[in-house]
């Protein structure tokens, strides 16, 4: 299949990008990045720069690879990332505009390339439980409800790609941060220090310059791991609690 | 900084306010609407004049409107704080858009800052109609047998003004936007609040969906009758 592909090319963070095209030979059952590989060994043999693009596991679970494709972060495909998304969902001869993540929170490194460094300050301020190391515990130790355990996981699978940020108009990360304070502070080894937990990280997610949630849903929309923006509205009950009702404020 | 303040100026503290403040927004519709409906009894307009004499005279009423005025200010105010906020979070725009949505009116829900405008300069121009002509005594006064004092006739201006077909098409798609924007507004302002369980979101949603089709077609209801069935 012949492709037309609309790639935004951008030297550094401080340079403007722009658009340019180029035309690719592919085939169906190539994933959307192998398909981009063909592109980079063909700009290679040309002698031309090749696209930047981030990827790592190529299995859908790291949430390294990127990129907004025809206005859908990871893609068109519902709950896909782009590494897992496959070149029979786009018909031949069909031009594809491909985008970095666009937000101040995310800059592009290069081409479609971001830096999501916002993200890991945003965990580093409370998505973590304090734990000494040592023998792992008996997997029984603790008893948890299956139900409880579902939805905190349901959360926990949360890659923190993120597409919620691209996605949302308002380039929020209230997604990805709901989603890490939830799958912890559900837990009985996150409750410890959940109050501290969502003051730091909410206050961590506004000083990153995200911007807030009005509930579009366009997260959860576009989301590749379909997290709910149900974890939203837990960690602004959880947040409301935190603020009026407990001693702490946030560490920073 | 206070701890107060930081958490009323913290995204979720700003989402707070114009959740709250919505939701008082639309108690006061309904309020709003039911006074209004009087409009459409066939009396000369007694009930309504009589009823906004209580309206504007009632100590009770007249501060809570004051607290009406002032919600409606700092929604607008806020809201407006926000949606420039949030469009600041993205300065290079995307080529492609497509905002998919899972659970409200996409359209809504990404125009709530133009639908909001719209209602504002709504919420002037109206009053500037009644509100105003009122105040300034520009109203002829009217007794009736049935109450004890004598009351301004408002009925005669919403007769006069609704005989405009431009200001009656402004009425009405001033209900449109109210509706769009109630359409998303109603529903995320309980997701705001945290109210999100599947026993009650559903229930919710369900309200919300019907508030925001049944309560601006009564209001554009009553142009619509005094221009083209009165």
């Amino acid at each position: 299949m012949k492709l037309n592909l609309k790639v935004w090319r951008q030297k550094g963070a401080s340079t403007g990008g722009k658009f340019e095209t180029y035309t690719v030979e592919a085939n169906e059952h190539m994933s959307f990045l192998e398909m981009l590989d063909v592109l980079n060994e063909q700009l290679i043999a040309e002698q031309r720069e090749p696209v930047s693009f981030e990827h790592d596991c190529r299995e859908g679970i790291c949430g390294t690879c990127s990129m907004v494709i025809n206005g859908h972060p990871h893609g068109p495909m519902k709950g896909t990332t782009t590494c897992q998304l496959h070149m029979r969902h786009f018909n031949d001869g069909e031009t594809i505009t491909i985008e970095p993540f666009r937000s101040n929170s995310f800059p592009v490194i290069k081409d479609l390339v971001v830096d999501r460094a916002a993200f890991d300050r945003i965990i580093q301020s409370g998505g973590y439980i304090s734990v000494n190391t040592g023998q792992a515990q008996d997997g029984n130790a603790i008893p948890i409800e299956k139900d409880l355990a579902s939805e905190a996981f349901d959360a926990a699978t949360c890659i923190g790609c993120g597409a919620c940020v691209a996605a949302c108009p308002n380039a929020s990360a209230m997604l990805f941060t709901s989603a890490k304070v939830s799958h912890l502070n559900m837990m009985p080894q996150g409750e410890v220090e959940a109050t501290q937990r969502v003051l730091n990280m909410i206050n961590q997610m506004d000083s990153e310059g995200f911007g807030a949630c009005s509930n579009i849903t366009a997260c959860e929309a576009e989301c590749p791991k379909e997290i709910s923006v149900k974890n939203i509205a837990r960690v602004n009950r959880e947040y409301f609690a935190a603020v009026l009702a407990s001693e702490k404020n946030p560490s920073k | 900084m206070n701890w107060f303040v930081r958490f009323l100026t913290s995204s979720i503290g700003k989402k707070l306010i114009m959740s709250l403040t919505g939701l008082f927004l639309c108690l006061f519709l309904v309020v709003h609407l039911a006074g209004n409906l009087q409009l459409l009894l066939d009396d000369g307009g007694e009930a309504f004049n009589i009823y906004a004499y209580i309206m504007t005279h009632n100590p009770l009423i007249k501060a809570v409107s004051y607290g009406t005025y002032f919600f409606i200010i700092l929604h607008a105010i806020q809201g407006i704080i926000l949606a420039i906020q949030n469009r600041k979070a993205r300065k290079s725009k995307y080529s492609v858009t497509v905002t998919r949505t899972t659970g409200t009116n996409s359209f809504a829900a990404r125009q709530m800052a133009l639908l909001g405008s719209l209602i504002l300069v709504f919420i002037g121009i109206h009053m500037g109609d009644f509100w105003w002509k009122m105040k300034s005594g520009q109203t002829s006064m009217e007794k009736y047998d049935s109450f004890q004092f004598e009351v301004q006739n408002l009925y005669e201006k919403v007769d006069a003004t609704f005989a405009n077909e431009w200001i009656v098409l402004f009425y009405v798609i001033s209900m449109i936007g109210l509706s769009f924007h109630l359409l998303h507004g109603f529903q995320s302002a309980f997701q705001t609040l945290g109210l999100n369980h599947s026993k009650y979101t559903p229930f919710i949603k369900g309200l919300g969906k019907g508030f925001a089709i049944i309560v601006p077609a009564l209001f554009a209801l009553i142009p619509i009758y005094y221009m083209f069935i009165k």
